[in-house]
């Protein structure tokens, strides 16, 4: 479904990504993970068009995202949350979830200026699937409440509850269990089994091994912008060089002349 | 009857000037309400001005193919300025847009043969009545209205909140943010056309940086959280030195004293839609 091929990233003489491939089939919750600074974010940011890659490709369905523009990439059906969660903090949790479903909201200025039926009835409907989406998240209860009064898990699950109305086939997520509690992180895994259940294929980024150990059935491991190792978690757990880029080197002399 | 002739003959400019006002408020509202610190309004009313008072002085045009004229020209100009410019953000913007009216003052001081230069343009039929002022107001207000309570809003509040996030959502950012441009100087342009043919007499000294300034500080003043916020703060700025005018002298200083006082005390400005809420809130749990 989505396709990395030899993708590089240099910031000036920085190469944060060296010749990444990765392969996210569809319908699969697939982990990135890596150390921190290893470039996970980066290849987010490559994937919805916030960075422009120095080289190499990337093909969500067939199609080429380069030189495409974030919300042309949107469009197409890809929706991303953040690792600094990026909420419209003065919006309340039902308008920000309508903001997701703009596109959607399929009427033209004359509808939009008279309140033709046109308009009321795209508005009535985006309302109501953001109600929806609220209530997946288990947030439908304070849907008339400013975004910024949330708890840190609570605008965690309303940033995905607003990806989703963008209504992507691809769910990309940026630690989505970083500063949760182990009860929200329990209660997140379900929510997000139950949205691969409906269809949506997912590759995350998450720094909580088990988090992702339990979660993902391909796991591709990234370390100073290369992709180090791919495969199920077993073997992942295996791979002596994800120990090493975790834990590094028993001999600590080698480990310095590596890097 | 007579008692309102007599109050239309000394204030019916101040009631139209109201209205005016109002409009330029609105068309930096829109601007300000995509998060976007653009200062040009004050050239585009100016251009909207010299546009419709030449149509009807040299092309004996009728008023509402000037009126369009002054709206139609300003907005060709945003277009074309607002692609550059609009990549721009914060200060950066502004002095850009400050530096764009500079370029449009001296564009019209030195175009003498049809703006008339620095003496400006004498002798514009005083077509504008009072209700074209009112009808333009309620206007452009309807239309503001609908397009907040619309995905169209929702894009503008969204972009303020986050422009990258935004994007994210779909939204074409650039494009919007070029659509509040050019809508608000179309804004603009129109209070220019209606308040050229009031007037009599316009010059490029009325459409510089003071008047940027002032339109500004109508929508700030006011508050930009709602549509009522830009004509209250253009009401209460047109009408504060009138009804000073007892301090004689010292009615410029109490004025600005007012100013930084609302200012200091109510930061969102006057019309605060979030506050009146955080009242309400909080009367109803003294209730409960």
């Amino acid at each position: 479904m989505l396709e990395l091929t030899s993708l590089s990233k240099n910031f000036g003489g920085l190469h944060v990504l060296h010749d990444v491939g990765l392969s996210v089939p569809e319908g699969a919750i697939f982990g990135l993970i890596g150390p921190n600074g290893a470039g996970k974010t980066t290849v987010f940011n490559l994937i919805t068009g916030l960075l422009a890659p120095t080289s190499g490709g990337i093909a969500f369905q067939g199609q080429d995202l380069l030189r495409r523009r974030p919300h042309e990439i949107t469009r197409l059906g890809i929706a991303r949350t953040f690792q600094n969660i990026r909420l419209f903090k003065e919006m309340t949790l039902l308008e920000n979830v309508v903001v997701g479903a703009y596109r959607h909201m399929d009427y033209g200025y004359a509808s939009l200026l008279l309140g033709l039926p046109r308009y009321r009835e795209h508005e009535a409907r985006a309302r109501e699937r953001a109600h929806e989406l609220l209530g997946w998240m288990k947030l439908d209860h304070k849907a008339n409440d400013l975004a910024d009064n949330l708890s840190y898990g609570e605008q965690r699950r309303l940033e995905l509850a607003r990806a989703l109305a963008t209504e992507p086939r691809l769910l990309l997520l940026d630690e989505p269990v970083a500063g949760m509690n182990t009860g929200e992180r329990a209660e997140l895994m379900r929510e997000i089994l139950a949205i691969r259940e409906r269809g949506y294929t997912i590759l995350m980024i998450e720094h909580d091994m088990q988090f992702v150990m339990g979660l993902c059935e391909r796991i591709a491991v990234l370390n100073f912008g290369r992709i180090i190792a791919c495969g199920g978690p077993q073997e992942i757990r295996a791979n002596e060089q994800v120990i090493e880029a975790y834990l590094g080197r028993e001999d600590d002399e080698q480990a310095e002349q590596a890097q | 009857m007579s008692g309102f002739e007599d109050f239309w003959a000394i204030y019916g400019n101040v009631v139209l000037t109201l209205g005016t006002n109002s409009l330029l408020a609105l068309s930096i509202w829109l601007t300000l309400a995509c998060g976007m610190l653009a200062m040009a309004n004050a050239a585009f009313m100016g251009i909207g001005a010299y546009a419709a008072a030449l149509l009807t002085m040299n092309y004996e045009a009728s008023f509402p193919v000037a009126l369009a004229g002054g709206m139609v020209a300003p907005a060709l100009v945003a277009a074309l300025i607002g692609l550059p410019t609009l990549r721009l953000s914060g200060v950066y913007l502004a002095m850009a847009t400050l530096g764009f009216g500079e370029v449009v003052r001296v564009t019209i001081l030195n175009t003498e043969s049809l703006t008339g230069g620095a003496l400006g343009l004498n002798g514009i039929p005083q077509l504008t009545q009072w209700w074209h002022v009112v009808l333009a107001v309620v206007l452009v207000l309807l239309v503001l209205w609908r397009v907040r309570r619309s995905k169209v809003g929702r894009a503008f509040d969204a972009i303020r909140g986050d422009e990258t996030a935004a994007g994210l959502m779909g939204i074409d950012v650039r494009s919007t943010k070029m659509l509040a441009f050019v809508a608000g100087a179309a804004i603009a342009g129109l209070a220019g056309a209606l308040n050229a043919h009031l007037t009599f007499f316009i010059g490029p000294g009325e459409y510089g940086f003071d008047r940027g300034v002032e339109i500004l500080t109508m929508a700030i003043l006011g508050g930009i959280g709602g549509l009522a916020g830009p004509v209250i703060g253009a009401c209460i700025l047109t009408v504060l030195p009138e009804a000073l005018r007892g301090f004689s002298d010292f009615r410029l200083v109490v004025n600005g004293l007012i100013l930084v006082l609302i200012v200091l005390f109510l930061p969102q400005g006057i019309w605060d839609p979030a506050r009146f809420s955080r009242w309400l809130r909080k009367g109803g749990r003294r209730h409960a």
